[in-house]
């Protein structure tokens, strides 16, 4: 199997193991003792958010493997944006859907929660980094500043996340991975939640490898034209 | 890199004192912002007293945005920032001038902030030193990934919108711990020894220390 079908198989795999996450949340599992139908968001809205900063961790990793002269190749750079246009999706989705939960738990549709605020700066830190690469034309001067942008979000999403904390904070504590790793739900509930990890993760592995193949076909398209004007101005001399 | 940055900071500052930029464009530009906040809050002017702090901290955040372009403009015209890095000189040293001169300028157009918020907003200050030591550490650290940013967008096209996007949100912290900072130096709750004050520096020691190390990166192109 060439590696084209092998991507349009793990994608039909995503994409499926997504729709079963979908028939186990919304049908399969009961509905909870305090939330009722609410709780079935848990299977969506923490999968969703882990994804999000999954990507910036692949963006954060790709940046530092640009800006290191030893591996330094364009692929990290394809790699690094691709990651991080996934990333923004998948935050925006992480705070649609807490949002969508927010709106009848909390009775507001945002509260200026730690959590919160985090995931709001996080989707336009991100934003700016890929405004940030639309307005630099030059491939090289793209990739560099582009990473040093990424590093630079890198290390400011912690600060970010202490002074939010400091400041005040009202989100559910983590559910499975608590401080004493002793999960708060238990049978078909915890396996539809960790089948949604799953298949968001696979879907953002899929989603990045073709936007990656769509940026380097892209960077062959940019680099054809640029001989083609070369070769036609060298003709024409 | 300690005399390329004397060098950059002395030739920003020299040309400041020349064109007078800062004094005749930014420094009105904080006045009309104070201003303007006292028209947002019309109804309840005893609530000025109350967010000054965080003015304080919006108005540093809009006029070190002024700021850092125009120190950058300087190096656009005539592609000054190609001769600076022909010249020799080492790029640690021209991103730490560069941070010295907009900080000189910022901490006096913060001097001429502050009185605005005492007399206009009859703000009672106490712990003085404490207060200006955080608001230059806080500065400090807006104009390290500051400098760095607009090295980076000073030649792009879309300059004037692309710096404030990338900008504010990653100082966002600054903003949160100079509020708080403020906020507790004013109701003298707490010094040098406050958390926010501690996330201030932390801040800056972050950036200038990134700064310092991919400057190179962002000039040499």
């Amino acid at each position: 199997m060439n590696r084209r079908r092998w991507v349009a198989v793990f994608g039909a795999f995503a994409l499926t193991t997504v729709a079963i996450t979908y028939v186990m949340g919304l049908w399969v599992t009961p509905p909870d003792v305090f939330q009722g139908n609410l709780v079935r968001l848990i299977y969506v809205h923490p999968a969703v958010a882990w994804v999000a900063y999954l990507a910036y961790g692949v963006t954060s990793l790709s940046s530092i493997a640009y800006l290191w002269k030893k591996t330094r190749n364009y692929k990290w750079d394809l790699l690094a944006a691709s990651s991080t246009e996934v990333g923004v999706v998948f935050t925006a989705l992480t705070l649609i859907t807490g949002s969508i939960w927010g709106r009848p738990t909390w009775g507001v549709w945002w509260t200026w929660d730690a959590r919160l605020t985090t995931t709001a700066l996080l989707l336009v830190l991100y934003l700016g980094y890929l405004a940030l690469r639309r307005v630099t034309e030059d491939r090289e001067q793209r990739a560099k500043r582009g990473a040093v942008a990424a590093l630079i979000a890198f290390i400011d999403v912690p600060i970010v996340h202490q002074s939010v904390v400091w400041w005040k904070t009202l989100h559910q504590s983590a559910t499975v991975f608590n401080a004493d790793l002793n999960p708060k739900i238990h049978g078909e509930m915890a396996w539809t939640l960790l089948l949604g990890f799953l298949s968001f993760t696979a879907v953002y592995l899929w989603m990045v490898i073709k936007r990656y193949e769509i940026a380097k076909a892209e960077m062959a398209a940019e680099e054809q034209g640029i001989e083609e004007a070369i070769r036609e101005r060298v003709g024409s001399l | 890199m300690f005399k390329a940055a004397k060098v950059i900071a002395v030739k920003d500052l020299r040309i400041e004192l020349r064109s007078k930029v800062v004094l005749n464009q930014i420094l009105p530009f904080v006045a009309v912002v104070l201003i303007i906040f006292a028209f947002a809050f019309n109804k309840y002017p005893a609530l000025l007293v109350t967010v000054a702090p965080g003015l304080y901290w919006v108005t540093a955040l809009f006029s070190s945005l002024l700021a850092l372009q125009r120190s950058f403009s300087l190096e656009s015209e005539n592609n000054a920032k190609d001769a600076l890095i022909l010249y020799g000189l080492d790029p640690a040293g021209i991103y730490i001038g560069k941070v010295i001169a907009v900080l000189v300028e910022m901490v006096l157009l913060e001097v001429f902030l502050t009185l605005g918020i005492v007399f206009l907003y009859s703000t009672h200050l106490h712990e003085l030193a404490d207060l200006a030591f955080s608001s230059i550490v806080g500065t400090l650290g807006i104009l390290a990934v500051g400098v760095t940013f607009s090295a980076m967008t000073s030649a792009s096209k879309a300059k004037e919108t692309i710096l404030p996007l990338l900008l504010l949100p990653v100082v966002a912290p600054v903003l949160l711990s100079g509020t708080k900072a403020w906020e507790n130096e004013i109701a003298g709750k707490a010094g040098l020894g406050d958390p926010w004050v501690g996330l201030l520096i932390l801040f800056a020691a972050a950036f200038l220390a990134l700064g310092t190390l991919t400057f190179g990166s962002v000039l040499e192109e």
